[in-house]
């Protein structure tokens, strides 16, 4: 039953962290109907930046409490800057092209960011410094939940709800509400459309940077190539759960780290990332719209 | 003054963006600081001349969108001027026939070696040019049928001792077959999700290939695959390369009179029209679902032929070669041709597999100027290098021939 709960809890881990990065996808997803492809690039930038803040703090001698909340708080700033910059870039001057435009750009946006970090931080693994700090939680269930499952499955409940009342209660998640249902008549109304826009890609990707730096800290080693394949996962949570959908994205991201922590622990460790593809296709066979996704409306 | 200020302002903006990733470089394992600053000028300098070049080409841009509205015709790019001209086009096609038939005898081994390479992806870039250039399918995962292509033949030939001739045609079917296996359970989905399962089924065949160790020798490939032998002649590995370039020749004239009598049969025009409005299209009473099937087969087909042949060349294959990034060079070279055109797609090869050969100085970053470039192309320059022609019909000539014909 251990091992149950060890692979339950891994998988929460994982699950969390998707969610994360899912969230990101959704978000931009549902306000311009674009998949930001380069998405898993900034989660990958944002745990690079946290690494070399805490690289350059260490050899400052500054304490290790400190180091963790500024590492963390430079790897949000950068994502949320790279994000910007790249909608700035790559999406704006395409808002009003053909659908396979921005994708493309998307696409040579994130094979150029690969590049970039790969020809200045080297393509081999570097190692991440322990950021979170060591502690035993619940002493009868040490053995399967460490500090840093702990801690990443709060922060990342803690931001997702943070997140939530965000959209919910402020004036800027109204604008961003109002801008997913319609954008022209959110125009209409008075709404600052490309500044909601913005907000969106900076929004999502401080989210996808927490998310680096948690998993860079409990994995402990991270290269240039991390963000693909996380990137095509939280993906597949996203439109797991329902593309567009805030809620949808979290349940994504958990169903999708259960299933990937069971499979890989009672099947085979070989297929890990099988299982995730071959979940996103199944899932697009039966129900193209997610599990809390409303199935879209055609415009013509 | 203001175009100053604002490029200042950007200079200072991407000195901070690279800041961290570029200016510094932390060694894990000595504990030590590398700090690379003048890297950072660098990116400064560079970006406060490049915005300024972005804002004039943006502008430009702007403009000719203008000109576009008030004529109401897409302007003509010189280049496509130039093909159209049946006086430059025949005498510049036989030039270049002749130079790539001499080609083996004026340039060595290696320069072959290079353009078989060359040859292969320009006909991966028509095949996906059916996919996605015609049909708008956005598909990421072309690379797989490639691999099933080139893992049929070295599998057939491990297994069965299957010779190069036969393994042609059944890689280009089992390419065919696989591009149907896939259409089936996406023919739903259109854009983004299309391209997401693309990319995973792709990223699904090469796991596959990679895991399944007893079968294909996962990642550490299959070797001595034999070159292709033309009874019992050009032996020798000299005249088998050569063999193989005229071979490639004559694949790829095949490949450009195939796909061109696809693009304007019934089925290119059902892809097209598809590609430009579904419902419509629908509405018209195209079989969507065959329509759609028939251009993933097609396309695979053609990935799945050319795989043979580049196991037979390499003589090695493993699940490296086949990785995302293949299927995105594939895609560039589609996409900054000009989707649809087949002379661009095929000089978007020459020029995306031949330059970085030349300029190997310069292969590091050869990954970086591709992703730039797509974005580059897609926002300055989405048609691509040479736009595809469409035929249109001049509704004011037919008004006037059918006017004269009245009175």
């Amino acid at each position: 039953m251990d091992y149950f709960w060890e692979l339950f809890f891994s998988g929460l881990t994982r699950g969390s962290i998707y969610a994360l990065i899912a969230l990101g996808y959704t978000m931009v997803y549902g306000i311009i109907e674009l998949i930001n492809f380069a998405h898993g690039e900034v989660y990958m930038i944002g745990a690079f930046v946290g690494m070399v803040v805490a690289g350059v703090l260490t050899s400052f001698g500054f304490p290790a409490m400190s180091i963790m909340v500024l590492a963390s708080m430079a790897a949000v700033v950068y994502a949320a800057a790279y994000g910007y910059t790249l909608e700035k870039i790559a999406y704006r001057p395409l808002r009003n092209a053909p659908r396979l435009s921005p994708l493309i750009s998307a696409i040579g946006m994130s094979i150029f960011l690969q590049n970039y970090v790969m020809l200045s931080q080297t393509s081999d693994f570097l190692s991440f410094p322990k950021l979170t700090p060591e502690f035993v939680f619940l002493e009868k269930y040490s053995s399967v939940i460490g500090s840093s499952d702990f801690l990443i499955i709060v922060v990342a409940a803690v931001v997702m709800i943070a997140l939530s009342l965000f959209i919910k209660f402020t004036r800027m998640g109204k604008a961003m509400r109002a801008t997913a249902q319609n954008r022209k008549m959110a125009m209409l109304v008075g709404v600052n459309v490309d500044q909601v826009i913005s907000a969106t890609f900076i929004i999502g990707s401080s989210l996808a940077a927490v998310g680096g730096v948690l998993i860079g800290s409990h994995i402990g080693q991270i290269n240039f190539f991390i963000g693909f394949i996380a990137g095509i996962k939280a993906f597949t949570a996203a439109v797991l759960g329902g593309i567009g959908s805030i809620p949808g994205a979290v349940l994504g991201g958990l169903i999708l780290g259960w299933t990937e922590s069971f499979c890989t622990g009672y099947v085979s460790s070989d297929y890990e990332d099988v299982f995730a593809f071959a979940l996103l296709v199944i899932i697009l066979i039966f129900r193209p719209s997610g599990l809390l996704g409303k199935a879209p409306v055609q415009k013509v | 003054m203001e175009g100053l200020k604002k490029s200042l302002l950007v200079s200072v903006w991407f000195m901070f963006l690279v800041l961290p990733i570029m200016g510094v470089f932390v060694d894990s394992i000595g504990h030590v600081v590398i700090w690379r600053l003048e890297r950072v000028l660098y990116v400064g300098i560079c970006t406060f001349f490049l915005s300024y070049l972005w804002r004039f080409m943006i502008r430009k841009k702007e403009e000719g969108r203008k000109v576009d509205e008030e004529s109401g015709e897409e302007q003509e790019t010189v280049l496509s001027k130039i093909f159209d001209n049946p006086a430059v086009y025949y005498p510049l096609l036989a030039g270049i026939l002749i130079f790539a038939l001499a080609f083996p005898e004026l340039f060595s081994m290696y320069q072959v070696n290079i353009m078989i390479s060359a040859l292969i992806y320009v006909v991966l870039g028509l095949g996906l040019n059916i996919v996605v250039g015609l049909a708008g399918l956005l598909d990421l995962g072309y690379v797989a049928f490639y691999a099933v292509g080139a893992y049929s033949y070295a599998l057939m030939n491990l297994y069965w001792g299957v010779n190069f001739w036969f393994a042609l045609p059944i890689g280009a079917l089992l390419g065919a077959f696989c591009g149907i296996l896939l259409g089936f359970p996406v023919l739903r989905l259109r854009g983004d999700y299309l391209a997401i399962v693309t990319l995973g089924f792709g990223e699904i065949i090469r796991l596959i290939l990679e895991n399944w160790g007893d079968f294909t020798h996962g990642p550490s490939g299959i070797s001595n695959i034999p070159r292709p032998d033309f009874f019992g002649l050009f032996t020798g590995l000299s005249n088998s390369i050569h063999f193989m370039y005229y071979m490639m020749i004559v694949l790829v004239i095949f490949t450009i009179f195939i796909v061109n009598r696809l693009k304007n049969s019934r089925i290119g025009r059902a892809w097209q029209a598809l590609r430009e409005d579904e419902i419509a299209c629908q509405a018209m009473g195209i079989d969507k679902v065959k329509t759609k099937l028939m251009a993933f087969a097609l396309g695979a087909t053609w990935a799945g032929l050319v795989g043979v042949v580049f196991a037979a060349k390499t003589s090695f294959i493993n699940p490296a070669s086949f990785t995302f990034l293949e299927s995105a060079i594939i895609l560039s070279i589609v996409v900054l041709g000009g989707m649809g055109s087949i002379l661009g797609v095929i000089l978007g090869a020459l020029v995306l597999i031949l330059l970085p050969e030349y300029l190997r100085a310069f292969s590091e970053y050869r990954m970086l100027v591709f992703g730039a470039t797509m974005v580059l192309v897609m926002v300055f320059r989405p048609q691509g290098l040479i736009r595809d022609v469409r035929r249109k019909i001049d509704i004011k000539a037919v008004k006037k021939a059918l006017g004269e014909s009245n009175e």
